[in-house]
């Protein structure tokens, strides 16, 4: 079946059933890599992507579910946000950095000057296993900086 | 006739146009160790960092430096590429990279959601596969179904398909076909060791000088940790390929690829020329986790691909149950203290299945799949590295501490759960109860913690200094005291021969306890890149801060909601003091997790006057503290 998604502001053509998980969607039908896989079961955060602005897990996601809306990917967010991560180097291996970006796009969006602590709930359903939490902390409130 | 002297490529090139390609063995598992490689060649040649590029570690063209294990890379590697470097200098101009915080800039394409990591490597014609392991000690009960794309071997089965999606879903219906005789395991939690039959070994046998007064009165006390799975954030991938001469190409986030090399070959009786093995970076990775196991796999599935690639993904509930676990342990410490309150004997004993059934260091396989198959492999016993290499679940149990008589023990038990290195190995427990023990004599004795491991440490200036740099930094002398709030501190030198750190925990103690802040001073030496060198020990001290708090595995887990551990908001804020030195290059990787255990469980003492031994230190392990130290 093949189903028109809008992705990264572009509408791209998917031949996929309409139960397939947007999670593999993203990563083989469209190669976009930069959504990760971490478990499977949307309790990581690693997959996570901006469906209508909203940061929601892509892994148990069906493509029918995402079909009609706006989906954004770590790939098509926005630069500022990208160079806070960078010069906070809020990250070691990297891994979950994918999803935390997309959580902190989301509060970024509703909450334009969030608290540390707004931020640190924003991020509580993203695991980091390196322990780079304080820096993502501190790259998310360096982006909303005026 | 001699054979030809196979060619060595140099650790350090320098190419037509100008730049410089590095070699090593040493290979990334989100510790930035390739940045920092390159800082000290960019250093030593006096060029721009943008000029330096450190080759994909491959065992067709990289040095054998072993497993990047042990905190032990910048050391192994960089006095190495310091010398290939001091032999191409021509005298010029000096710049100066060593000892800056330079930005890691592969970061960048991380946060672009580049494809980086292994498993986003596509191959041309690739298939995808699933395995699934027995569960601990299963045997099959009944003949498995055949079907299309299903392969059995022994206990092992896996799955081939052309998607991934649809590798999941032939794994669902695999899942649901097998049956499983499972027998009851053995009780083989902390509490349980001490009553297994064990091995001894004297890892410390001082007698205290002649003059030294005799011991007065005695401090004791009993420390476990539990089984700690590494949990990383990505579940294990590897692809491997058979090609048409029959050698094997292997991809894969492995801590040590010359010794998985070894194993593959030795598992599908290959000479070790004929397998290639490829590291390319996977999650953040903190010891022997699943990496070997899911190569082997891939490469005996690859065996039912007609020659194409397969990638195999575990999933989260393979990585949780079948990867190697941080073995529980129980350390026992008795400090004979003279008349006058001193510290003048010191009796240590470990109790600690091994912490090391990596590959390569067994003439038969270390993989779990190899042990698995028809033709199966004998399961090897962990043993634990002898203590030049750093020792397992000995590490860090001879005292930092200047005391007269030392007498360490080490008591070692076969478990049927599998046990392999995990960051700090034996050093979290042998640390928390040390620094917990010393604690204890301070409180017995009515001295301050950190004057009475002063007073232990007169002649190491280093020790001394981070010390002194976390009390003066947190305000340990004038800090106020309220009931529920605490500050405790832990101290170690890591191996007793590496970096030198100490941590001040900053806690509050209610229905949970709560870690507010930790204050960190290390001392690394030289620090190649301060920043880098904050980042591994912040982020060491924050996974001691969940294994001390909230991790405790069992046999296996479907997934995180059975293996909880911290999240953001219950992250302490984290301050690292990096002590400046110009002294030869420690590794920065393990030293803060013993001490920053030990400093939590001190701080919730301060705060509650009540001792908690047993990690993790949860709620009702507290409650239960506290009725104990209530009752007559």
């Amino acid at each position: 079946m093949t189903v028109q998604l809008l992705v990264n502001g572009e509408l791209r053509a998917v031949d996929a059933p309409a139960g397939a998980l947007l999670l593999d969607v993203l990563r083989d039908d469209l190669s976009l890599k930069g959504t990760r896989f971490g478990c499977g079961a949307g309790a990581c955060g690693a997959c996570h992507v901006l469906i209508d602005g909203r940061s929601v897990s892509s892994c148990d996601t069906p493509l029918w579910a995402a079909q009609g809306h706006e989906i954004t990917t770590v790939e098509g967010l926005d630069a500022r946000l990208r160079q806070a991560f960078f010069d906070e180097q809020a990250a070691q291996c990297g891994y979950c950095s994918s999803g935390m970006l997309v959580a902190a796009a989301a509060l970024l969006q509703r909450t334009p000057r969030p608290s540390a602590d707004q931020v640190r709930q924003a991020l509580d359903d993203h695991l980091c296993r390196c322990g780079s939490h304080n820096r993502i902390v501190r790259a998310v409130l360096r982006a909303a900086r005026p | 006739m001699n054979a030809p002297r196979p060619h060595v490529p140099p650790l350090v090139e320098r190419l037509p146009d100008g730049r410089v390609q590095v070699r090593t063995g040493k290979v990334e598992i989100g510790q930035g160790i390739h940045h920092v490689l390159a800082q000290i060649v960019a250093d030593g040649l006096s060029l721009p960092m943008s000029q330096i590029e450190v080759l994909p570690v491959d065992t067709d063209h990289s040095p054998d430096q072993g497993v990047t294990s042990g905190s032990r890379s910048v050391q192994d590697a960089g006095p190495g590429l310091r010398e290939a470097c001091t032999a191409l200098q021509a005298p010029g101009a000096l710049s100066r990279w060593v000892g800056r915080s330079v930005p890691r800039p592969h970061l960048a394409a991380v946060f672009a959601g580049q494809p980086v990591f292994i498993p986003d490597l596509v191959l041309p014609g690739m298939r995808h596969g699933r395995v699934l392991h027995p569960p601990l000690g299963a045997q099959r009960a009944g003949t498995p179904l055949a079907a299309p794309g299903v392969i059995h071997d022994g206990r092992l089965s896996g799955v081939l398909a052309d998607s991934s999606a649809e590798a999941d879903a032939a794994l669902r219906r695999l899942d649901a076909s097998l049956c499983w005789d499972t027998p009851a395991l053995p009780p083989e939690e902390a509490d349980d060791l001490q009553a297994l039959p064990a091995q001894t070994r004297t890892v410390c046998d001082q007698a205290a000088a002649p003059g030294t007064p005799p011991v007065a009165r005695r401090v004791r006390g009993r420390y476990t940790k539990p089984w700690i799975a590494h949990a990383s954030i990505a579940p294990s991938c590897a692809l491997a390929q058979w090609l048409p001469d029959g050698r094997l190409h292997v991809w894969t986030h492995s801590q040590g690829i010359f010794n998985l090399r070894h194993d593959l070959s030795k598992a599908f009786g290959l000479a070790e020329t004929a397998v290639r093995v490829t590291h390319v970076p996977g999650a953040g990775c903190y010891g022997h986790n699943g990496a070997d196991d899911v190569a082997f796999d891939a490469a005996w599935l690859a065996r039912h691909a007609e020659g194409r690639p397969v990638r195999v993904q575990w999933t989260r509930a393979d990585e949780l149950s079948h990867a190697p676990f941080g073995p529980a342990m129980v350390v026992e410490i008795d400090a004979g203290l003279d008349a006058d309150g001193r510290i003048v004997e010191w009796r240590h004993d470990t109790w600690s299945p091994g912490h090391s059934r990596r590959p390569g260091r067994a003439p038969t396989p270390a993989l779990l799949g190899a042990w698995q198959i028809e033709a199966a492999a004998p399961e090897l016993p962990s043993i634990d590295m002898p203590l030049s290499s750093g020792g397992g679940a000995e590490r860090n149990a001879i005292p930092t501490y200047a005391i007269p008589a030392q007498h360490v023990r080490c008591h070692r038990m076969a478990t049927r759960r599998r046990s392999s290195a995990l960051r700090a190995l034996g050093a979290l427990a042998n640390v928390f109860a040390a620094e917990s023990l010393i604690d204890e004599v301070a409180h017995a004795t009515g001295a301050d913690p950190l004057v009475l491991r002063k007073s232990l440490l007169q002649k190491d200036l280093r020790a001394l200094a981070v010390l002194d740099a976390v009390a003066e930094r947190a305000g340990w002398h004038g800090r106020a005291r309220a009931e529920g709030r605490g500050q405790g501190l832990g101290f170690a030198r890591y191996k007793g021969n590496g970096a030198w750190c100490a941590v001040l925990a900053d806690v509050t103690a209610g229905e949970r306890l709560r870690v507010n802040r930790l204050t960190i001073a290390v001392d690394v030496g030289q620090a190649i890149n301060p920043d880098g060198v904050v980042q591994q020990i912040e982020g060491g001290a924050i996974q001691a801060t969940s294994w001390a708090l909230v991790e405790a595995a069992r046999p296996a887990h479907a997934g995180w909601d059975e293996y909880p551990i911290l999240r953001s908001s219950d992250v302490p804020q984290v301050d690292v003091i990096v002590i400046p030195s110009d002294q030869p290059w420690l590794g920065a990787g393990e030293a803060s997790l013993g001490p920053t255990a030990a400093a939590i469980a001190n701080a919730l003492f301060d705060a509650l006057g009540v001792r908690v031994r047993d990690l993790p230190l949860t709620p009702e392990r507290i409650i239960a503290a506290m009725g104990d130290a209530s009752s007559p």
